[in-house]
């Protein structure tokens, strides 16, 4: 567990946010305060929450993903083609798609890699392309009725006295613990941080940065399509209009969860903070009944708002401050923790 | 043409968005005959080519915003949603009632349309110091600080319309988007005049050496006596602005104000038409007639699309094709991989 400080620290008030807008949900509506309803938080945004997961590599790496939405929407589309019209078994299909997402993802990283072509623009090319070949499979959508599949969807598991979950649900922790242990635990991991943090730095210290910035992609890639199998599942249809604006949200569920868009700093349990953050605004609303839907999207921007001002007052207070007195004569270090 | 020449050429920043424009061009000239054809048809021009310089107008007004932000080592990608807002502002503004005068329908605004217009201009330009006080004062980067508009700003605009599609019945509205100036649609008039004022402001005003100079290197701008900050917000307050001009277009060609699709991706279109026409994303130089060049590259993208017969979901892919062919040709790592290999062989 992270100890509280200046940098952990966003993520902790996200914690503790998210604590306090579900006690007010509990005080304010009835039903509110169960453990299902914790739970459809979960169930809800499985498929976000893994998706996320793959965003906050990307972001810890000093890149960004803005294909991800796309390739939820294009898996969905492949998921529902594979097994309604070409009659695959989706024990074969899913790793396919996996592999397939982990493919285009690489191939965005290499490019960005190899031809210093900022993220941002390769990846928009990659969103466009994946958009574009969802409507070549199908302009409409398509409805998902394969008995193995329908099965995943319908499924719930039992969690002790709390409720029950979604297998989705399961996937996503599972998701959740390689991704922690691979960004913490590994020396993959440190190299992410490395690069996001000094990228000059970390290939003058002999890390892999090039072998290390296409994983990065392909994680992204990979967790995106894992997110469109779990979406697909769990809406039971495939379509090109699936999962617009994704991208948006899962950039905002890791900025939430306390990563900064400069690279190299952030965690990937903090992104889980985000996400139910997002859900439970959206939880809110509804409950409320009277809130109309785009008072979402007001208060995720908002909310957006409030975390990037309290990342920045942290940095200016911790520069104000200096890390240790000032050696008589010497020069003070500087405890920026950001190169620009 | 000698090798050097032909190799300063290609070296010149709008070369290959034009070479690429003209292709896409020719390409429509040989499949569609009539294609170049223009006619003067009740004091109006019409034809193809006025029909992709009208309908690229709002992504040109949008283009040139976008390339001062980005010129200063910013992005704003927060246009498409203060499109929204502005049409939103506009629209519930003059939006009014259908009244029945002497047994005719006649359109009572609720506001005056100056007053309106105005307002939605204001909306926008307030839009954009949001944008340029979160990036300058607080020191936020800005593709987090616009991304909260981004993903506020659709929520506020809908909150605006009330949710739904507001439908405009002012005529004199219609102008701005369908109206014809001098034969020539007003919408292109109203980018031309833009596009005069900020290549009057840059080449003849210091304003566009210290844009360059603040996005090329920040520090050196600031010790140089640049006020980096004040420039910063006035630079995003336009960006905002010039976004406003285009829902304004927007709105009055499709004669409505939705909250959730006006400018939908447009705020992409905008930065790759600037990264199109040859200014990078990392800042300094910038060239306003290159994002003019991009945003007509799309535009022509897109209408060819339509017109040759292609499947119109193929849009996307070809759109990612040549977009990342553009990117890639630009790249001077791609450049320096091939000479080496013609070294090696």
């Amino acid at each position: 567990m992270p100890r509280l400080n200046a940098q952990t620290l966003p993520s902790w008030v996200a914690v503790l946010l998210f604590v306090a807008m579900f006690a007010a949900g509990s005080f304010a509506y009835r039903g509110f305060f169960s453990g299902q309803v914790l739970l459809n938080l979960l169930i809800d945004n499985a498929f976000l929450l893994v998706v996320a997961i793959g965003m906050t590599f990307v972001i810890l790496s000093g890149g960004i993903d803005l294909s991800v939405g796309s390739v939820v929407a294009l898996t969905t589309m492949l998921l529902a083609w594979g097994v309604e019209r070409a009659h695959l078994s989706p024990w074969l299909l899913v790793p396919l798609l996996l592999a397939g997402g982990a493919l285009y993802g690489a191939a965005m990283g290499w490019i960005v890699q190899r031809f210093e072509i900022p993220a941002f623009i390769v990846t928009l090319a990659g969103m466009f392309f994946a958009r574009g070949l969802c409507y070549l499979v199908s302009i409409d959508s398509i409805a998902i009725t394969d008995p193995v599949l329908a099965g995943w969807s319908q499924a719930r598991l039992p969690v002790g006295p709390m409720g029950e979950v979604s297998p989705g649900v399961v996937v996503a922790a599972v998701a959740l613990a390689a991704a922690v242990w691979l960004a913490h635990g590994t020396p993959f991991g440190r190299t992410v941080y490395a690069i996001g943090g000094n990228e000059r730095s970390a290939l003058l210290m002999g890390l892999p940065v090039a072998r290390t910035r296409i994983a990065v992609y392909a994680i992204s890639g990979l967790c995106a399509a894992l997110g469109g199998v779990l979406f697909g599942t769990y809406t039971l249809s495939g379509y090109g209009l699936h999962a617009q604006g994704l991208e948006l949200d899962a950039i905002a569920a890791t900025v939430i969860g306390g990563a900064l868009l400069t690279g190299g700093v952030g965690y990937v349990a903090g992104t889980v903070t985000g996400v139910l953050m997002l859900g439970v605004i959206q939880t809110l609303i509804m409950f409320d009944g009277t809130l109309s839907s785009w008072w979402t999207r007001i208060a995720i921007g908002a909310l957006l708002g409030l975390f990037c001002v309290l990342q920045r007052a942290i940095e200016l207070l911790q520069r104000a401050r200096p890390a240790a007195p000032p050696a008589p004569g010497g020069a003070r270090l500087d405890p920026s923790p950001h190169p620009r | 043409m000698n090798r050097a020449r032909l190799a300063a050429l290609t070296r010149s920043p709008q070369f290959w968005p034009l070479a690429v424009l003209a292709a896409l061009l020719a390409v429509n000239g040989l499949f569609n005959p009539g294609f170049f054809s223009l006619a003067w048809r009740d004091g109006h021009l019409y034809g193809a080519l006025v029909d992709i310089l009208n309908r690229a107008a709002p992504l040109m007004t949008v283009a040139l915003g976008m390339t001062v932000v980005i010129a200063t080592r910013g992005i704003d990608i927060s246009v498409g949603a203060v499109v929204a807002i502005a049409a939103a502002v506009a629209a519930s503004l003059i939006g009014g009632k259908l009244v029945i005068v002497d047994g005719q329908q006649i359109h009572a605004p609720s506001v005056a349309m100056p007053l309106a217009l105005l307002a939605a201009l204001a909306a926008a330009a307030l839009c954009g110091l949001f944008n340029g006080v979160l990036v300058a004062s607080v020191g936020i980067q800005p593709i987090i600080a616009t991304l909260i508009l981004m993903v506020a700003g659709r929520g506020i605009a809908q909150l605006i319309t009330g949710g739904q599609i507001i439908t405009i019945y002012h005529p004199p509205y219609f102008f701005i988007g369908a109206g014809h100036l001098l034969g020539l649609p007003f919408a292109l008039w109203l980018v031309a005049a833009l596009l005069a004022l900020m290549a009057w402001l840059k080449h003849r005003t210091a304003l566009g050496l210290f844009i360059q100079a603040s996005g090329g290197n920040p520090a050196a701008a600031r010790l140089s006596g640049i006020n980096a900050r004040g420039l910063l917000i006035a630079v995003y307050a336009f960006c905002g602005l010039t976004a406003g001009i285009a829902g304004l277009m927007i709105s009055s060609n499709v004669k409505s104000a939705d909250g959730n699709n006006a400018g939908q991706l447009l705020e992409l279109d905008a930065i790759l038409a600037v990264t199109l026409g040859g200014t990078s994303l990392l800042g300094g130089r910038f060239s306003l007639r290159g994002s003019v060049l991009g945003a007509l590259i799309i535009q022509t993208l897109t209408t060819s699309i339509y017109s040759l017969g292609v499947p119109p979901e193929v849009n996307l892919v070809v759109k990612a094709v040549v977009v990342f062919a553009v990117c890639l040709v630009q790249s001077p790592e791609l450049r320096s991989w091939l000479t080496k290999r013609r070294v090696a062989a």
